[in-house]
């Protein structure tokens, strides 16, 4: 379990991060949100020891990081920011050294180095310093590192960072495998990455916990949730259309794009639509090339908690 | 304590996997064999002792160490690797010791490599060989207590540069303490005592009389004791500003 009470950080003048309060229990998987600059990182060094909180306490399975930090970090696997390691070592003995560091030894050394070795693909890269690895490369080393020694407790920060998108697909793959029996938590400012491996959001800004929810719920607050879109055949329909769509009495607003032939009717709140508007596409004879439910748009509730 | 074989063994391979360890090693090679030929007039002396090459090596070990110590901690911070190496379980004085003992290792190499001159020495004449390992373990000890002072500069910093002219700084104020220029300062008004304390303190003082194939119990002591307390130090300010 991972826990903070009231964590904060100040540097000089600078408030960084301020009373930050969560829990998170295992099968959780913990989405850091925030714009650049928020705390999410800083937040992130407190829970790994990294950072000295100026106030407050962190705890990673009841242990206080800084009270106990060698109990804290041998149940900790963390991935700094940028994944940092040894340009000069290879592949094979930096991940030897961080296994040394873990007390790995005999058969489970071995069987873990196999383990990340294959499950981040790094064979063809063993003996390669890292120094000339590409970035994805090196990302995929530091997520080897922080994962070695099956920690029950995964922090990372920005893990799919610098990946192609069949990499990416990889890791979230990854950590959804990992997701059932660990506390994972990381940060991002990729949000389909939210949706794709989180069940759980907290979205910080100037160093405070703004949103904390399940990504499903955090759309919801959206303006768009249970919005109908509809796209049209022909663009000589777009204004009749429009004009008809914005008199239905449920409905609140409605925005249009010419370039799509594109009407996107926006709900008044908690009102369902989609009957509606489907029955007067109908009765209007407007010719459809697609009509769906919006379930809420998470970037723009992002952008109306932290703007 | 395992920690500090393992961090140890790590630091080690890496001076070696970059060019750093050879050029260093020829650097000193070359510098030491010049200064020892050209400067101490090793053949003109008509001596067969290793005097002129012990001489300098406070002077060489000025520039040199720093060299090496800058990049202890600063390159840490600069690449971010401290993070990676303090989120590990380890504790600060590990990695601080284990760092600390490959750089001073590898300097022990260096130093080990000079041994044509010592072969050099007793093929010339009937040297006294007790005093020239006296004389390589006072050299030793020197580097030894260079390199503390560099390593805790170096961790003061995130720029190698600024961790190396420090550490010249330091270890330069150090050598001198012994000198007249530095007692000379003192002698007028300081109480006799300040002034001896102030020359004790000295690299100089303690590095001759175990270059001369003394080995008493007080040098060895003050070079511990020197080397403790920087490392000390230095895991203290590792400690408060882990993350700056």
């Amino acid at each position: 379990m991972i826990k903070t009470e009231h964590l904060s950080k100040r540097y000089d003048r600078v408030t960084a991060v301020e009373d930050v309060t969560f829990e998170v229990r295992p099968g959780e998987v913990l989405g850091f949100l925030g714009p650049n600059g928020a705390g999410k990182t800083t937040t992130m060094r407190m829970l790994a020891g990294f950072v000295t909180p100026t106030a407050g306490k962190a705890f990673i399975c009841g242990h206080d990081v800084e009270a106990e930090p060698l109990a804290a970090k041998q149940r900790l696997g963390y991935l700094p920011e940028g994944a940092p390691s040894y340009g000069e070592m290879r592949v094979r003995r930096f991940l030897e050294f961080i296994a040394d560091l873990r007390r790995l030894e005999g058969a489970r050394r071995r069987q873990r180095l196999d383990h990340v070795i294959g499950r981040l693909q790094l064979a063809s890269v063993l003996e390669q310093s890292i120094d000339t690895l590409s970035k994805g490369f090196r990302r995929r080393v530091g997520l080897a590192q922080a994962i070695i020694h099956d920690p029950p407790v995964l922090i990372l920060d920005e893990p799919t960072d610098g990946l192609d998108p069949n990499q990416k697909f990889e890791v979230r793959t990854l950590i959804n495998e990992m997701a059932r029996d660990k506390i994972i938590v990381i940060s991002t400012h990729i949000l389909e990455e939210v949706a794709a491996v989180c069940n759980r959001a907290i979205i910080i800004a100037r160093g405070r916990v703004v949103a904390d929810d399940t990504p499903l719920r955090l759309a919801a607050r959206s303006r768009y949730y249970n919005a109908v879109s509809l796209q049209l055949e022909r663009p000589e329909q777009l204004a009749a259309a429009r004009a008809a769509v914005a008199a239905l009495p449920s409905v609140a607003e409605v925005e249009v794009s010419e370039r799509e032939v594109r009407i996107t009717a926006l709900p008044r709140s908690g009102a369902a639509i989609l009957p509606a508007v489907s029955q007067l596409a109908s009765s209007e004879g407007l010719a459809l090339k697609e009509l769906h439910l919006e379930s809420g748009r998470l970037d723009e509730v992002f952008r109306s908690i932290t703007a | 304590m395992r920690n500090v074989g393992i961090i140890l063994r790590r630091e080690l391979a890496s001076y070696f996997a970059t060019p750093l360890a050879y050029v260093f090693i020829l650097i000193f090679l070359v510098l030491s064999s010049w200064f020892t030929f050209y400067l101490g007039g090793f053949y003109e002396r008509g001596q067969a002792d290793l005097q002129p090459f012990f001489a300098f090596h406070p002077w060489l070990y000025l520039f040199l160490i720093p060299a090496i110590s800058m990049k202890l901690w600063a390159e840490e911070r600069k690449s971010g690797s401290i993070e990676l190496l303090m989120t590990q379980p380890v504790k600060v004085w590990e990695a601080v010791l284990g760092k600390y003992f490959a750089a001073w290792i590898f300097i022990a190499i260096a130093l080990a490599l000079t041994f044509p001159i010592w072969i050099t020495v007793n093929y010339l004449g009937d040297p006294d060989n007790g005093t020239i390992i006296a004389a390589y373990l006072g050299s030793l000890l020197l580097a030894g207590g260079f390199l503390a002072v560099g390593s805790c500069m170096s961790a003061l910093t995130r720029n190698q540069v600024v961790a190396f002219i420090l550490g010249v700084a330091a270890c330069f104020l150090f050598l001198l303490a012994g000198y007249p220029m530095v007692v000379n300062a003192f002698q007028s008004w300081a109480p006799q005592a300040l002034v001896s304390a102030i020359a004790s303190l000295s690299f100089l003082t303690h590095f001759q009389s175990i270059a001369r194939g003394v080995l008493e119990a007080r040098d060895l002591l003050y070079f511990a004791m020197l080397i403790g307390f920087f490392l000390f130090t230095t895991t203290v300010a590792l400690d408060l500003r882990k993350a700056d």
